[in-house]
């Protein structure tokens, strides 16, 4: 019953697609279409559709056109497994994906293991967003490629920014219960106490991922705590209900995220009143005012209806285009040799290198808060009047951290 | 520690009241029809949706009346052209039936709205903190669905126990022919049955889906925890929902609130054994597995009162 109903899901993308054509890059997008974690994988979904049709209007790479293949994984390492030998079978060679460190590392093996069994036949994996460090480091691989920042990269820059800062005094770290968040409430534990042992982690939970309906007794607990400040790795609809309870509740605190830009993260926090009170990081933002990425941010938010949560995922296909064009072709082989090591002008401003030694993408990284917006910061999110102000930029020098990873080279 | 008490028992009420409100409509369809509807939550979704597309057009609350009847017509679609067919091959086509449209519906809210979060607006007039124990607020709107979750549990124990159409509607599902010689319709009272087992459900969409999250998933995110309601509370007990209900809010609620684990009762394992299976669950605390406990329970009733807490007959 259950398996005839999978298989069907399974089949039902499929019959949209179309005839697979010689001359187009199919980028298999391998991300949740369904489920908790739909809200986010469709937006990024239209990120690189968006990009996708950027790219074919310039010529596309090399001459082919690009296409996006959506592929439906529910979150869920197995399942992804089914659609990246899906992907294969339907002669995809690149495969791109970012929600869950848990599915990445699935998929990183599983490519790692393909092209070991299937010479010539190579396929890559572009990571955009799964930041567990344990990717580029003791499970690292040739054949996989990060542009977002490693959850240690981030923790760093904004344990950096937490120094100084002395107001915090009580931390309460709260994470969903998987790779990743657990990655995170360890390096925080790890860096604050060695940047600032005089703050106070009260509280370290960590909760089922995307299973939450009401945070009320979460938030209960972060009260009573008497925290000050509260870390979180927590995206999607965890994040969003996360700061709805805390707002319903009235609880004022600092909130140090990750991902509070995620749908329905910054309508929570204009409810809750937090005028500047949550701080997110990342590799870009609307309004650090770069001219060509205010350019790319209106024309994207025009079209597609939703601000860029991904500048990494512009970086990653326009890289990928240079790379081809370095390595004049499309073979992922030449791909992954012309992408080791390569220099990048990033969408936000300044220059980004892909290191050999672990394939992971180093770019500035960006602290914001959000909050009432400033005459010279033109983007608000969700309709709300509020935006991300930045509050520091760490440049690429400062956010190299060591790597363990021996890669193994083909 | 007091003050975490309180607000504990709190939030496990506000929260109890939310999941009686849901299961209501299905227990009563169950014991009513005994047909156990795994649509149940889909309709609850749809109640959320429409809830929050009506509250757009003319407001919150004409929507707070319109969505539910909406649902209500649905339902009563439902069981006219969908489960009195199958009605007669017995209890297994209906369920296939039931699990069949929970899928349909929520791809047909997904094409029409899309997967992500609606913003569903808790109504202006209902947009301030009620009042505060420990500093924490409480929002306005959520005693507003504590209310309305008490008036749908008085006016059903009422409908069902103390009026002619209680009694006809119990009646017919022991003797429908016998009912039926009496002169009145069974088919149309099993209809407007479901239909107000549905309607509920939309009620409690319309009502939850600002306070919780609008989505194209949320039926599958609640519709496990309803089934655990009514079988803990018995099989179409509507008191016995309502304890269940509150119950599994306070355990859930009260679980989270609590950091205890075996090492922190027993002290930690002699670290020379290394990372294991043992170690991971030496170290996990109550809090961690506190949504899993609901259905743990489940399986301790089905063990040892099979019938649930005020059922009748065995599950």
């Amino acid at each position: 019953m259950n398996k005839l109903i999978i298989a069907v899901a399974a089949m039902l993308p499929m019959l949209g697609s179309p005839v697979w054509a010689q001359d187009t890059v199919k980028i298999g997008y391998i991300d949740p279409l369904s489920g908790g974690g739909a809200s986010v994988g469709e937006g990024g979904l239209k990120t690189f559709q968006y990009l996708a049709d950027e790219l074919n209007a310039k010529g596309g790479i090399l001459g082919q056109k690009v296409e996006i293949v959506p592929l439906d994984n529910k979150v869920n390492p197995q399942e992804s497994l089914v659609q990246a030998q899906k992907a294969i079978d339907a002669g995809i060679h690149y495969i791109t994906q970012g929600n869950g460190s848990s599915v990445a590392a699935a998929l990183e093996d599983f490519v790692t293991k393909h092209n070991t069994r299937n010479p010539g036949k190579e396929v890559l994996y572009f990571n955009y967003a799964a930041v567990d460090p344990a990717l580029t480091n003791e499970k690292c691989s040739y054949w996989h490629f990060r542009w977002d920042a490693g959850s240690d990269v981030k923790m760093e820059a904004l344990t950096n920014y937490m120094k100084n800062t002395p107001s915090i005094k009580k931390v309460y770290l709260i994470n969903q219960d998987y790779s990743f968040g657990q990655s995170v409430r360890t390096d925080a534990r790890k860096m604050l106490a060695a940047k600032r042992p005089d703050i106070q982690i009260v509280g370290d939970e960590l909760h089922p991922l995307l299973k939450v309906t009401d945070f009320s007794p979460y938030i209960a607990k972060i009260k009573a705590s008497g925290a000050d400040s509260v870390v979180t790795g927590n995206w999607g609809q965890d994040i969003a209900l996360l700061l709805k309870a805390a707002a319903d509740a009235g609880l004022k605190v600092n909130w140090y995220t990750y991902y509070a830009g995620g749908a329905g993260g910054p309508t929570a926090i204009k409810q809750a009143n937090l005028d500047h009170q949550v701080f997110q990081i990342t590799e870009g933002i609307p309004n650090a005012g770069f001219k060509p990425a205010i350019d790319f941010e209106k024309d994207f938010r025009a079209k597609v209806n939703m601000s860029l949560w991904y500048p990494r995922a512009v970086n990653e296909m326009r890289m990928f285009k240079a790379a081809a064009e370095k390595a004049k072709s499309v073979d992922p082989v030449k791909v992954a040799a012309a992408l080791e090591d390569m220099k990048f002008e990033v969408l936000d401003g300044g220059e980004g290198f892909m290191r050999k030694d672990d394939h992971q993408f180093f770019q500035p990284i960006y602290i914001s808060s959000f909050g009432s917006l400033k005459a010279d910061e033109p983007f608000d999110e969700e309709k709300t009047g509020w935006g991300w102000h930045m509050v520091a930029k760490v440049d690429t020098a400062q956010t190299i951290v060591p790597t363990t990873c021996k890669m193994k080279r083909p | 520690m007091l003050e975490l008490i309180v607000i504990s028992t709190l939030n496990g009420i506000l929260f109890g009241m939310l999941l009686f409100l849901l299961s209501s409509g299905l227990t009563v369809i169950f014991s009513m029809m005994g047909v156990l509807n795994f649509a149940h939550a889909s309709f609850y979704m749809l109640g959320a949706f429409f809830g929050y597309q009506l509250s757009r057009w003319i407001g919150f609350w004409p929507a707070l009346v319109i969505a539910p009847l909406l649902v209500g017509m649905i339902g009563m679609a439902v069981e006219r052209y969908g489960l009195r067919n199958t009605h007669k091959h017995g209890h297994v086509a209906e369920l296939l039936l039931t699990f069949g449209l929970a899928f349909a519906i929520e791809e047909i809210v997904a094409m029409i709205w899309g997967r992500s979060p609606m913003d569903y607006r808790v109504p202006a007039a209902l947009d301030f903190p009620a009042f505060s124990v420990f500093s924490t607020n409480y929002p306005a709107y959520k005693i507003f669905m504590l209310a309305v979750s008490a008036l749908v549990f008085v006016v059903l124990l009422i409908v069902l126990k103390r009026t002619r159409v209680g009694l006809v509607v119990q009646a017919a599902l022991t003797h429908p022919t016998m009912v039926a010689h009496l002169g009145h319709n069974v088919g149309r009272v099993f209809m407007l049955v479901f239909g107000v087992g549905s309607a509920l459900a939309g009620l409690a969409g319309v009502i939850a889906g600002p306070s919780l999250v609008t989505q194209s998933d949320m039926a599958a995110l609640l519709g496990p925890i309803l089934f655990v309601v009514i079988v803990f509370g018995g099989l179409g007990s509507l008191p016995g929902a309502f304890i269940a209900s509150l119950i599994i809010g306070l355990v859930q609620t009260f679980a989270v609130a609590l950091n205890g684990s075996l090492a922190s009762m027993f002290g930690p394992l002699d670290p020379g054994m290394g990372p294991s299976v043992l170690t991971d669950i030496w170290n996990v605390t109550i809090a961690q597995i506190a949504p899993i406990l609901p259905y743990l329970l489940l399986v301790l009733v089905l063990i040892v009162r099979p019938m649930g807490l005020m059922g009748t007959r065995e599950t």
